[in-house]
């Protein structure tokens, strides 16, 4: 048994923290496409990347579909159960104030999380990794290959997302639509089908990020709330509605954990995110990267 | 108008309702599980398979030919809806016995309750806090368990480790109730058994990577690992170990390892892991001499045809602990002081996770022989030399 130098050791922590503050960092884009153009907070937002990580193994592991096949069938399911959300829970609710919206994507969350556990039943499920299970070893660091997966798609994500924002006309009616949804609707967007879009592409990212988690975390019905709980301090530590302010947040939620669990008492460790959270907060309370000016408009 | 026909409406039904009493049945026996929320994955195996077990009796003629209902309400691992249950089933379904809770949290908290009421509860929770009471030395009057006191499954742990000249050890465990008990035993007897722990580390239930924890404990080198918790987490570990190439050091599980799905989900990570197992899980391997062969043999095979999936170690407690509810209805009938009275006498019981002697000093009625250790060897349980 090879002792592991200090350097080594805390490489490893940042390497483990950077892979689970990516997925925290999907979560938290996640939240803010839809907080951006709805301003409200979608408590459901765990439960799609429960369900891209459970749907996955049925479709690869259970149906037998290709990887790249089921991915997409993944994403293409779990997206239409984001627009059912909103078609069903959000879009018919009259008088909407974000309280009572907020409150409908918490009964959605019980329905889709009760609903997972009567078709997959209580146990973790595990999905093969994308690319083997041999470990990369540099230097007595080792790097799952998934990990890198992880890391990968929220590169391709983050961009992915800035582009579509900011370079073609849906996502700039999008950003509109989030701006000031009546003057969005003056000049002809049509702002309930923005609304769905959102809710779409939010259930896409939470898909991508539970297909890619499962491999290294296995997947259970009862996985969502966490996982939502992390994204949205992710997204409050990098300031609601930014979109590098949710990939920094989630990454530096990912390392605090990591790093404190390795270094001090592991048993604090979502103590310390939140500490940090708090700190942060006090100094600047829209986050990271959010802007004080934009959201004295917002209603939430 | 509106108001008054709803008021009336209610009334109505709820007068319906109390007036469809279900066929009343001889014997009510009370089952409180975590059939879903964080421990689901122990009250689901459990509830199956006390059901099972009545439904078995109540087809051979119930008990001296008077049927068994068996009410089983689910706690959604909460100790608030726990307790209502608790006191639902003490009051209201007037039951002479009731099995489970599924935790030890939860056992822990409705324990006045039974005291209370008077009503013998047969826990399917691991602390040996349970059948404890730290104020007075002695076990609580009304309340039994069925597995094994993780007091019990830390020194097979440590004989084993002994035996291998094992001293220099790192303990992992999940914050939850489970592991903090385990935790403070595997602490707490380090001493007796000349254990030096080098590590003490935790994680959370719903953790997804213990890579940092793992690699601080690769740091330190110690000879072996033990780790304590149930669910998901015992499998994500057990991979980190793996990816870590740290396999040289000896990985031990906890007694809540016991089931064949964890070594399936380890995906190979699993082998080489020492655990300590009730004879249940190992039916198949005890020699044919072994008191327990048939009754495990037997549970085995009724529970894999019922339900279609391997069984695991929680269901055994459940077995355990409804068939001596109901070996004390057939021999002392339905009073619930009579039911108490028989189990703390009861010598020599045969079940599934042991020869249960229990006596007003022991109300867990189990030895650290209750369990084999187990290794993990091509995928499926073997017996360690």
């Amino acid at each position: 048994m090879e002792t592991i130098s200090a350097a080594s050791q805390l490489f490893q922590f940042i390497v483990t923290g950077l892979t689970v503050g990516a997925i925290y960092a999907m979560v938290a884009i996640g939240f803010n496409i839809i907080y951006n153009v709805t301003e409200i907070i979608n408590l459901a937002q765990g439960e799609f990347v429960m369900l891209g990580g459970l749907i996955m193994v049925f479709m690869h592991v259970t149906v037998g579909l290709p990887m790249i096949l089921a991915f997409v069938a993944t994403v293409l399911l779990v997206t239409l159960t984001g627009t059912m959300l909103d078609r069903l829970a959000i879009k018919p609710i009259r008088q909407p104030s974000v309280m009572t919206l907020i409150i409908a994507t918490i009964a959605a969350s019980i329905v889709i999380k009760g609903t997972a556990m009567l078709i997959w039943g209580k146990s973790p499920y595990d999905l093969p990794a994308f690319s083997g299970r041999t470990p990369i070893e540099l230097g007595g660091v080792i790097i799952q290959p998934q990990y890198l997966w992880v890391i990968g798609f929220l590169a391709v994500v983050a961009i992915g997302l800035t582009l579509f924002f900011n370079r073609t006309i849906l996502g700039k009616a999008m950003a509109a639509c989030a701006d000031n949804p009546d003057a969005a609707r003056l000049v002809g967007i049509n702002v309930q089908y923005m609304v769905l879009l959102s809710f779409a592409l939010s259930a896409a990212i939470g898909a991508i990020a539970g297909m890619t988690l499962t491999p290294i975390a296995l997947m259970d019905y009862d996985r969502g709330a966490m996982l939502a709980i992390k994204g949205f301090g992710a997204a409050i530590l990098g300031g609601l509605g930014s979109f590098s302010g949710a990939v920094l947040g989630g990454l530096l939620i990912g390392l605090i954990e990591s790093l404190g669990a390795g270094f001090l008492l592991s048993g604090y460790k979502d103590a310390y995110a939140l500490i940090v959270l708090l700190l942060v907060l006090f100094l600047r309370p829209s986050g990271m990267m959010g802007n004080f000016e934009v959201t004295k408009f917002k209603r939430f | 108008m509106v108001k008054k026909s709803a008021t009336a409406l209610i009334a109505c039904l709820v007068i319906i309702g109390f007036s469809f009493q279900p066929a009343l049945a001889a014997y009510k026996v009370g089952a409180i599980f975590s059939v879903t929320g964080g421990a689901s994955f122990l009250g689901d195996p459990e509830k199956k398979t006390a059901q099972m077990v009545v439904d078995q009796i109540n087809g051979d003629g119930g008990i001296n030919g008077e049927k068994i209902e068996l009410i089983v309400y689910d706690d959604e691992t909460d100790p608030t809806k726990c307790n209502l249950h608790a006191k639902k089933l003490i009051t209201q379904d007037k039951v002479v016995a009731v099995i489970g809770p599924s935790v030890s949290g939860l056992s822990l908290a409705i324990i006045p309750v039974f005291e209370k009421f008077k009503t013998p509860l047969v826990s399917c929770a691991a602390s040996y806090k349970i059948v404890y009471n730290e104020k007075t030395g002695k076990p609580y009057k009304w309340v039994f368990k069925t597995p094994q006191s993780d007091s019990l499954a830390v020194e097979a742990i440590y004989t084993k480790m002994q035996s291998m000249g094992i001293n220099k050890i790192a303990v992992i465990t999940v914050t939850d109730g489970y592991g903090a008990s385990g935790r403070h035993e595997l602490l707490r007897l380090a001493q007796a058994y000349k254990m030096d722990i080098v590590a003490d580390e935790k994680y959370d239930p719903k953790d997804t990577d213990m890579t940092a924890q793992l690699t601080k404990i690769k740091g330190l080198a110690p000879q072996a690992i033990v780790n304590w918790s149930v669910g998901p987490t015992q499998v994500t570990v057990l991979r980190n170990w793996r990816d870590l190439g740290m396999t040289s050091i000896t990985f031990f599980q906890s007694h809540g390892f016991g089931s064949r799905k964890n070594i399936e989900l380890a995906a190979g990570a699993a082998e080489g892991v020492l655990c300590p197992l009730g004879a249940c899980n190992i039916a198949d391997l005890l020699p044919e001499g072994h008191p327990q062969k048939q009754v495990t043999m037997a549970y085995q095979k009724s529970y894999t045809e019922t339900y279609n999936e391997p069984l695991s170690s929680f269901g055994g407690h459940a077995w355990d602990a409804i068939q001596l509810v109901v070996d004390a209805l057939k021999a002392v009938g339905g009073d619930r002081a009579k039911i108490r009275d028989y189990l703390e006498n009861k010598k020599g019981f045969v079940g599934q996770h042991g020869v249960f002697n229990f006596s007003p000093e022991d109300h867990n009625g189990l030895t650290k022989e209750a369990f084999q250790m187990v290794v993990v060897k091509d995928g499926d349980w073997a017996l360690a030399e």
